[in-house]
């Protein structure tokens, strides 16, 4: 695509000269390197609680960010306003990072390769509001319909077009248009008027439209699970305390992936050296049955990017194959500075923040296993069905995530639930006790959000059903 | 500039009543930001920027709509103005909708010293020069400490107007400033890394960078050598960092949005004994200097100062207008919101009153248990009050500290925990808008091998 035909050169008459003339400003004090990221997103969300459509907000944030790289340094500026003599100052700014002659800067851009993973021909700003607000009307009706026990329901829907454009000074330019759209439903359950409520969760969406909601996963079916996850609750007794077998179900709980090893791996942290993984490539670092992927091309995918947000395409990046720690996530940055071929990892949160190597959709390949035989192996364990958030403390490589639906497994049986509980590991001793995976691979229903260094950007999961020998389970009995 | 920011809140106000809404608010804020990283005494990254928005909420009735945009001029704002307007035709009518009372609105008129025109005057180089004396301070001090995530110097001054459709409108701007250092120290094959920081609102109150660098080193060192813990039932004992955390929990469970959508283990307990006796919880956005501190918040109303539980006892939520007319009560002053949308609930300095033991007393009253210094993931309901965490630490033995402890989960009931808080020490100090003395905790669950 020309950039005239493009939404920044229609939107605001961004020339390639302009490009060249910012990124001039940006290497006007040496720099070996300068890169422009404009963004624009427009967002509209809806929310419903109490069966009242409460809230209803629309709005824009637009801006570019300006970079300058010399060796290890970065210098990094950006205006919320796009016109030319604010664009110069960001870049006259980020380039005082660098103190020496202007560099030399090429002519001309080439247009870099790039996916079509997320075709949405209707954008989400098109469609009449009030499509989006029956969406939340038939959670909160499918919700209170399928227990009497339902006494609170919220439920929210959101969705977000941004337009992309990177032009570095290697003479790369690339655009982007990126979809995203989620809804969430909250339920609260109790037993007559006085019980104990317990809260029950499901959301989901993607680099989705509207459609997605109406034809693949519906308002109800969103409910229904939330509902279904808080009525489990009511009879959850207290999880046991100590070491235990554990399965994962699949799905969500590859939230495990992300935590014990996939923030470990991103490039960053290991050229520095600051990564319990660091100078581990080669090594055996988990069962050999495990083999662990991220990939930023899946169709559709939350953590799906056709560019990631350096301008560099998205690629499926294998990151420990057999349990052999394989490669590091990098950015452009690390690449540079390590060597490395790139892996299109380079991803932002918006034009007010630096790129770092992030995650994309990150998940375990299928084994062999039929998920009930796994569960029949256990004596005496835990199985857990779903997850909250978890967290990572990447230089000691411990971790730890928080079962929101689980149970306990007794006698290859799943028996009781168990109120939620904190499973705490490290990263690269953990998946060592790999000792079956399933053949049931599934992917989230994509609702991640990962943060790094206050910069949050959404994210996929996914793992087949798996039995882990030996894991500490934060419960309160014996 | 503030006069300019507080005159495009009017005349937001103004467009939207000129549209037709019975009612309107509009919050503008505009703010800058310096960061600087520096390892191994090079400089990392320098970030320098400065960004605005506004927002407006309008009220047609009982009906609401929002929206919010980045685009100053005339049109933009008068663009903004017809998408809240659009918006609010379809919300659903909510009996409790509105703006504040009127006799509610209103400013705390005492000098907060919200701003430091010494932080707005820093040059760069020195605030890079700050960050690399820290840094040094922290690799120097143990021959262990092999390695660096760095040391950073922010800081940031915001502007914030607000004004609403019954003739409120105000302007105020504040500066912070921080200084931190993040050391790696070495044990075999293992490392560890931890931090300490400061806070300011100007660079002259920040703690020394040796001071910083040191009080990271001292941390990170102790660390080394951790093993993981039998499960046992055991006192647990907060140190201030992570004793913070848990005024987060009792906030979420004492804010009026969880009050009336009754999702809270504090629920219907006004007037009861909620926490050990000696426990005083306060939120005070009165008080200079400090970082929840401000004139009045998102609606307009005055900041002041709350007991929430005074002596064990619970004695008040904190609420804003909507909250406060749901549940039949006066507002507390703590609407609190981004740019745009409907007001949630925020908190001032919201922190528990210090007690009168040192932390080495506190240990000897303890005599063994876990010393919790760092906390993971979020094992948290406070609708139940079900507690389960990630934890590392010391372990503390006849009142001494024994070996340091990690990989290890703590868990109880938040509604035990507060109950069975059996010591508080003297050493609560503000390191942002929550803060907690030391607190011994007793009878929860470590779970480790």
């Amino acid at each position: 695509m020309a950039l005239s035909d493009s939404f920044f050169g229609k939107k605001f008459a961004l020339t390639e000269q302009d490009l060249q003339s910012y990124l001039g400003e940006a290497l006007s004090r040496g720099g070996e390197y300068a890169d422009l990221y404009f963004e624009y997103l427009a967002t509209t969300s809806l929310s419903l609680d109490e069966s009242i459509v409460k809230s209803a907000t629309q709005g824009v944030s637009l801006g570019v960010g300006i970079r300058v790289i010399t060796g290890e340094r970065t210098g990094y500026a950006y205006s919320d306003d796009l016109s030319p003599e604010k664009i110069r100052h960001a870049a006259r700014v980020a380039a005082c990072i660098a103190d020496g002659p202007a560099s030399i800067e090429k002519t001309g851009f080439t247009e870099a390769a790039r996916h079509n993973l997320y075709p949405v021909l209707q954008a989400p700003a098109d469609l009449p509001l009030s499509e989006r607000v029956k969406m939340v009307q038939r959670a909160n009706e499918a919700a209170r319909s399928a227990d009497a026990r339902v006494f609170q329901v919220q439920a929210s829907y959101v969705d977000s077009l941004k337009h992309v454009l990177v032009a570095t000074s290697d003479g790369v330019l690339s655009t982007d248009r990126q979809p995203m759209a989620r809804m969430n439903v909250m339920v609260l359950a109790r037993e007559g008027d006085t019980g104990t409520p317990q809260r029950g969760f499901a959301g989901g969406g993607g680099r989705v439209s509207l459609d997605f909601f109406v034809e693949e996963k519906s308002p109800e079916a969103f409910a229904r699970e939330a509902v279904r996850q808080a009525v489990v609750q009511l009879t959850a007794v207290d999880a046991p305390a100590g070491e235990h077998v554990v399965v994962l179900g699949k799905g969500w709980p590859g939230v495990l992936l992300h935590e014990a090893v996939g923030h470990g791996l991103e490039a960053d942290f290991n050229r520095k050296g600051v990564s319990a993984f660091s100078g581990r490539v080669g090594q055996q670092v988990a069962s050999e049955l495990v083999t662990v992927i991220d990939d930023g091309t899946l169709h559709s995918r939350r953590g799906s990017l056709n560019v990631d947000d350096e301008g560099t395409p998205t690629q499926r990046n294998v990151l420990i194959e057999n349990g052999v720690l394989r490669g590091y996530l990098q950015d452009r940055l690390s690449s540079r500075i390590l060597g490395s071929r790139g892996t299109g990892s380079g991803r932002r949160e918006s034009y007010q923040h630096i790129p770092m190597p992030r995650m994309t959709n990150t998940f375990m390949l299928a084994g062999q296993d039929d998920p009930g035989d796994i569960i029949r192996s256990v004596n005496r364990g835990i199985y857990c069905a779903n997850f909250g958030g978890g967290q990572v403390d990447i230089t000691s490589g411990n971790f730890v995530f928080s079962a929101t639906e689980s149970y306990l497994i007794e006698d290859g049986k799943i028996g009781q639930p168990l109120r939620g509980a904190t499973l705490i590991g490290n990263g690269p001793e953990a998946l060592k006790y790999v000792s079956r995976v399933g053949n049931d691979l599934a992917l989230d229903e994509g609702v991640g959000v990962c943060g790094k260094e206050g910069q949050s950007v959404p994210v996929g999961v996914g793992i087949p059903t798996i039995r882990i020998d030996k894991m500490t389970v934060g419960g309160t009995s014996n | 500039m503030l006069g300019q920011l507080e005159e495009i809140a009017r005349e937001v106000v103004r467009m939207a009543s000129q549209a037709g809404a019975s009612g309107a608010e509009c919050t503008v804020s505009a703010g800058e930001e310096f960061d600087a990283q520096v390892r191994k005494s090079e400089v990392e990254t320098v970030k320098e920027s400065g960004s605005r928005g506004v927002g407006v909420r309008v009220l047609f009735g009982r009906r609401t709509g929002s929206s919010y945009t980045s685009d100053l001029s005339p049109e933009g704002l008068q663009f903004m103005v017809r998408q809240a307007v659009e918006l609010a035709a379809i919300t659903t009518e909510d009996p409790f909708a509105g703006l504040p009372d009127p006799v509610e609105l209103g400013k705390f008129t005492g000098d907060l010293g919200l701003f430091s025109a010494e932080t707005a005057g820093i040059d760069a180089a020195r605030k890079i020069e700050l960050a690399r004396q820290a840094e040094q301070a922290s690799l120097s001090y143990d021959a262990r400490i092999t390695n660096s995530e760095g040391a950073s110097f922010n800081s940031r001054m915001s502007r914030h107007a607000f004004a609403n459709s019954l003739g409120f409108s105000g302007a105020y701007e504040t500066t912070s400033c921080s200084l931190s250092a993040v050391p790696v120290a070495q044990n075999g094959d293992r490392m560890e890394r931890d931090y300490w920081f400061s806070i300011a609102r100007g660079a002259g109150e920040l703690e020394a960078p040796d001071y910083i660098g040191r009080r990271a080193a001292e941390r990170v060192i102790r660390r080394l050598g951790s093993r993981k813990l039998p499960t046992q039932k055991a006192a647990v004992i907060f140190e201030p960092r992570v004793a913070r955390s848990l005024l987060g929990h009792i906030f979420e469970a004492i804010n009026g949005d969880s009050i009336y959508r009754r999702a809270s283990f504090l629920l219907d307990r006004l007037g009861e004994k909620v926490a050990a006796p000696g426990i005083t919880v306060v939120d005070d956005a009165t008080i200079p200097l400090l970082f929840g501190s401000s004139p009045y918040d998102d609606e307009g109303v005055p900041s002041r100062r709350t007991v929430v539980i005074e002596n064990g006892v619970l004695r008040s939520y904190l609420l804003n207008s909507y909250t406060a007319r749901k549940l039949g009560m006066k507002t507390t002053g703590n609407a609190s919101r981004g740019i745009t949308g409907n007001a949630s609930i925020g908190h001032g300095n919201l922190y528990i009153e210090k007690g009168t033991l040192t932390v080495e007393q506190l240990f000897k009253q303890a005599g063994s248990g876990l010393y919790v210094t760092e906390l993971m993931g979020f094992g948290v309901n406070a609708v139940t009050g079900d507690y389960s965490r990630g934890a590392s630490g010391l372990w503390i033995e006849n009142g001494e500290i024994a070996f340091a402890v990690s990989e290890v989960t703590i868990a109880g009931n938040l509604k035990d925990m507060l109950l069975n808080i059996e010591a508080v020490a003297d050493d609560l100090e503000f390191r942002g808008s929550v803060a907690s003395p030391t607190l011994l905790v007793g009878g929860m669950t470590i779970s480790g091998t």
